[in-house]
């Protein structure tokens, strides 16, 4: 720690707006060498807008960055890699059929080495930092955590000393998150300077000395981890104090709804998405799906909506198999099923169109005549405006001008309105700040309590225990456990998110 | 470090997203464009040395001076607003249908036959064929490029530019051909068609301008108040959206595409059994195109489009009465409205996006 003292980036009165919207609006921040500093926020208070801002991507309307107390402009991602700033964006740009020192020295200037030559400095790299990486191992046949790796080395490999990661948890079962703290303690200690950006309470308090908080675009505050707790970062973050806990309610008259056995779904490109996958649905509780992004959850909640065709398998109601059933075929059985998918506006609403127009796209059809039968669509969407506090202009007002958690609240609003007896929901509090969040959770538990079986897919390990009844967990499209969430712990379901332990 | 290689300037400007415009504001803005176009347009005239006003008033002198000059110049209008009116419920899909031209020649080839073979019909019933036939001509000429879209998702762009080209080699061929008037000695070209096969006038002009009025209404009606205009419009936006509402996309798409090349084919019909009194290769002459330009500059607006083609039409009739009086190409007409095209579609930018200076950027605070 001989250099803790050294200002590495300070950011004076950074402001940056799009339109109407002030992303950043005099934005104070500083990190200095051998520090983690983290940056909380919720979504939309203008975290990675800054951070885009630091490497380049966007110029700031007003304000002034320092780099090493040097006043400088940063024009491009070029311009901060010079500076010796290096971002890992929250998704990975890397070229899969490359291998991974492929992918490092991709893009770089200056003489190429050989291939040997290259390895050992990437392996001498790795020893430093404490990453591990088979630098002749292609990306493709890399896990998420591995890629990482192969980011992070891409911007050291560039010589930068001040690290950005974007949401670089979200991707990661606990384990491998451990793994990354571990790296950026290596980092730390080797007098870099490195800013997580997170909105994950636990993870602020596991890694940073520092910590800053913005709040719709403004910089709150910037504390020393060590002086404060979770719930005093969420009243920081959030504007008032908030309790964090969330209710669950005992499950009432369980009774299996739906029997899905042996699904096995494809996706677009021939791998499988989903592979013989078994499981209940039960009226009157919360079932929990837990998964690495991508371990088949999308197929999961298309398939039994209909919406993507399955394999292999069925999906039982009362022994009668509803998948290939076209949807009225389906509710002739008695079964009425809403799904709020995860893609809000390229999905489950029409983005150009108002809350009228869109209560219409499950019900157009009904009434005879060729003609939209629009009155009783503008009713209920004046009755979620006002009973779910949705914040519009107008029922008219294009849904993509709403804000992330009121559009949540139209789509979950409507779903809700057609009585469903089964909800599918997909990361439905995606991008809401926590005040919406638990707007949803009251909602999604009411609908339990109404003894419809829901079914939840999230992201939010936390949340999922919180607010299930039941916990089932997905790897690479196989289940590898369901649970109970009264009992089970977070590392549990983490081992059984990577496949090495199942139950 | 190697600090010295970063720009130490900021660049000159760059460009911000602007808040959104109301209606107002952009209906503003685009008649600022135009204004504008009228006055580039102005020194273009200048340039080539003649006197703006004094050829703008032609213009307007023109189209309007006489009763047959205003009826000429709703001749003009109607297949211009027709067929812009059958690329506007494609373009409501987000179907790129670029093929009006081919459109309109296959429902003007499908109306002639029974213009030409069938002219002993009593005159309504005859009228009546003629414009199913044209309707289905065109109908069957979009549906081409839509159901290679749904079977292979092909680029309906292009699919529906070469089917033009392939729907005037047809012409071509019926008139070298099959179709070939006998009593021409040998000039490859189709017989006029009796008077019996030529729709009638009313009030001076074809009956072609109580179809367009019609029209108007049925489509501005058929994608605000239909559950089929709903469709479209839902498909338009994503079609993930609308596989999850259970609409069926690719019945929609064929459906639409129908219903746009029969309005185009309900133009050519039009042309042939109205203005031209028989089919020739001229027979949509480019306005399957303007057509485009004119459906775009009305964002899909069905009362917008009777408007604007109505002003095209001006713009075209006076550019005619200009090049009589004053020996300029007709040409010119058509450099105009590049001109007030261009300014428009500059205008959309505009809407959006603003230049932010240097020196606004340097606006704020410096530590």
């Amino acid at each position: 720690m001989e250099q803790t003292e050294r200002m590495a980036i300070r950011c004076s009165g950074i402001t940056k707006t799009f339109g109407e919207v002030v992303a950043n609006d005099q934005i104070e921040l500083s990190v200095r060498f051998g520090e983690v500093l983290a940056l909380l926020g919720e979504n939309g208070s203008g975290k990675t807008t800054l951070m885009n801002m630091l490497s380049g991507i966007y110029h700031p309307d007003a304000g002034q960055i320092y780099v090493e107390e040097k006043p400088v402009s940063i024009n491009s991602p070029a311009d901060a890699q010079a500076l010796g700033i290096g971002m890992i964006h929250q998704h990975f740009k890397l070229v899969e059929v490359f291998s991974a020192m492929d992918n490092i020295v991709l893009g770089t200037s200056g003489k190429k080495l050989g291939r040997k030559a290259l390895a050992a400095k990437v392996r001498e790299l790795c020893e430093n930092y404490g990453l591990e990486i088979d630098p002749e191992k292609p990306v493709y046949e890399m896990s998420v955590s591995e890629k990482q790796t192969v980011e992070i080395l891409k911007v050291l490999y560039r010589g930068a000393r001040i690290l950005i990661l974007d949401e670089p948890t979200a991707v990661l079962t606990p384990q491998e998150t451990n793994k990354l703290f571990n790296i950026l303690n290596q980092m730390r200690a080797r007098g870099c300077a490195v800013i997580i950006i997170t909105h994950k309470l636990n993870e602020v308090m596991a890694i940073s000395d520092r910590v800053t908080i913005l709040r719709k675009g403004k910089s709150i505050d910037t504390v020393a981890t060590r002086d404060v707790n979770a719930a005093r970062l969420t009243e920081l973050m959030v504007g008032h104090a908030v309790t964090l806990s969330i209710r669950r309610p005992e499950p009432q008259n369980v009774s299996t709804i739906l029997k899905v056995v042996d699904l096995t779904v494809a996706r677009p490109d021939g791998s499988l998405g989903l592979d013989d996958v078994s499981f209940e649905i039960r009226s009157g509780e919360i079932l929990g799906v837990a998964g690495v992004a991508g371990s088949g959850q999308k197929e999961l909640c298309e398939s039994i909506a209909g919406l993507t065709p399955a394999q292999k398998g069925a999906a039982l109601y009362h022994k009668e198999n509803i998948l290939g059933k076209a949807p009225q075929e389906i509710i002739n059985l008695g079964i009425s099923m809403s799904f709020v998918p995860e893609d809000r506006l390229g999905m489950g609403l029409v983005a150009g169109m108002g809350m009228t127009d869109n209560m219409l796209l499950k019900s157009y059809r009904s009434g005879k005549g060729p003609f939209v039968d629009r009155p009783p669509a503008r009713r209920l969407a004046n009755k979620l405006v006002e009973k779910l506090g949705i914040v519009t202009p107008g029922i008219e007002t294009p849904v993509r001008l709403m804000s992330g958690g009121n559009v949540q609240k139209v789509l979950l609003g409507r779903e809700i309105e057609s009585n469903p007896n089964l909800l599918i929901t997909a990361y439905p509090v995606r991008g809401l700040d926590i005040n919406s969040s638990y707007t949803i959770y009251d909602l999604l538990n009411q609908q339990k309590e109404k003894g419809v079986a829901v079914m939840f897919i999230g992201e939010d390990l936390d949340v999922l225990l919180q607010l299930c009844d039941r916990i089932m967990v997905l790897c690479h499209g196989k289940v590898t456990g369901v649970v109970d969430a009264k009992t089970v712990t977070k590392e549990q379901i983490g081992l059984m998110m990577t496949g090495e332990v199942s139950a | 470090m190697n600090q010295n290689k970063t720009t130490s300037r900021e660049p000159l400007f760059h460009v911000v997203k602007r808040p959104e415009r109301s209606g107002r504001q952009m209906l503003l803005f685009r008649l600022g464009a135009v204004a504008l176009s009228i006055l580039a347009g102005g020194l273009f005239i200048l340039a080539i040395g003649y006197n703006p006003i004094e050829i703008y008033g032609t213009i307007l002198n023109g189209a309007f001076r006489s009763k047959i000059a205003v009826q000429s110049t709703i001749k003009i209008t109607i297949p211009l607003c027709i067929s812009a009116l059958g690329a506007t419920l494609a373009f409501k899909m987000k179907f790129w249908n670029i093929g009006g031209e081919g459109q309109i020649i296959m429902g003007g080839v499908f109306a002639t036959y029974f213009a030409l073979f069938h002219d002993d019909w009593p005159h309504l019933p005859l009228m009546i064929v003629c414009f199913l036939a044209g309707l289905i001509g065109g109908g069957l000429w979009g549906l081409i490029p839509a159901l290679f879209k749904v079977k292979w998702n092909t680029n309906e762009t292009l699919l529906t530019l070469m089917l033009n080209y392939i729907a005037l080699y047809i012409i071509s061929w019926l008139q070298n051909g099959p179709w070939r008037d006998p009593t021409a000695n040998g000039f490859p070209k189709i017989a006029a068609f009796a008077k019996n096969a030529v729709l009638g006038k009313v009030l001076g002009v074809q009956a072609g301008w109580i179809v367009m009025l019609v029209l108007t209404v049925l489509v501005w009606v058929y994608l605000k108040f239909t559950k089929q205009g709903y469709e479209v419009a839902v498909v338009g936006e994503s079609q993930d959206t609308a596989r999850y509402a259970g609409i069926h996309v690719k019945k929609v798409i064929l459906r639409t595409m129908f219903l746009s090349g029969a309005i185009g084919g309900v133009c050519g019909m039009l042309q042939a059994c109205g203005t031209d009194a028989t089919l020739s290769t001229g027979i949509a002459g480019g306005v399957g195109f303007t057509a485009i330009i004119v459906a775009w500059l009305c964002q899909l607006n069905p009362g917008m489009i009777l408007v604007v083609s109505f002003l095209f039409g001006v713009l075209e009739k006076g550019s005619g009465v200009v090049q009589s009086s004053y020996g300029l190409s007709t040409d010119c007409a058509a450099v105009l409205q590049g001109i007030i095209l261009f300014f428009i579609l500059a205008s959309e930018f505009f809407v959006r996006y603003a230049f932010a200076g240097r020196s606004s950027a340097k606006g704020g605070k410096k530590a």
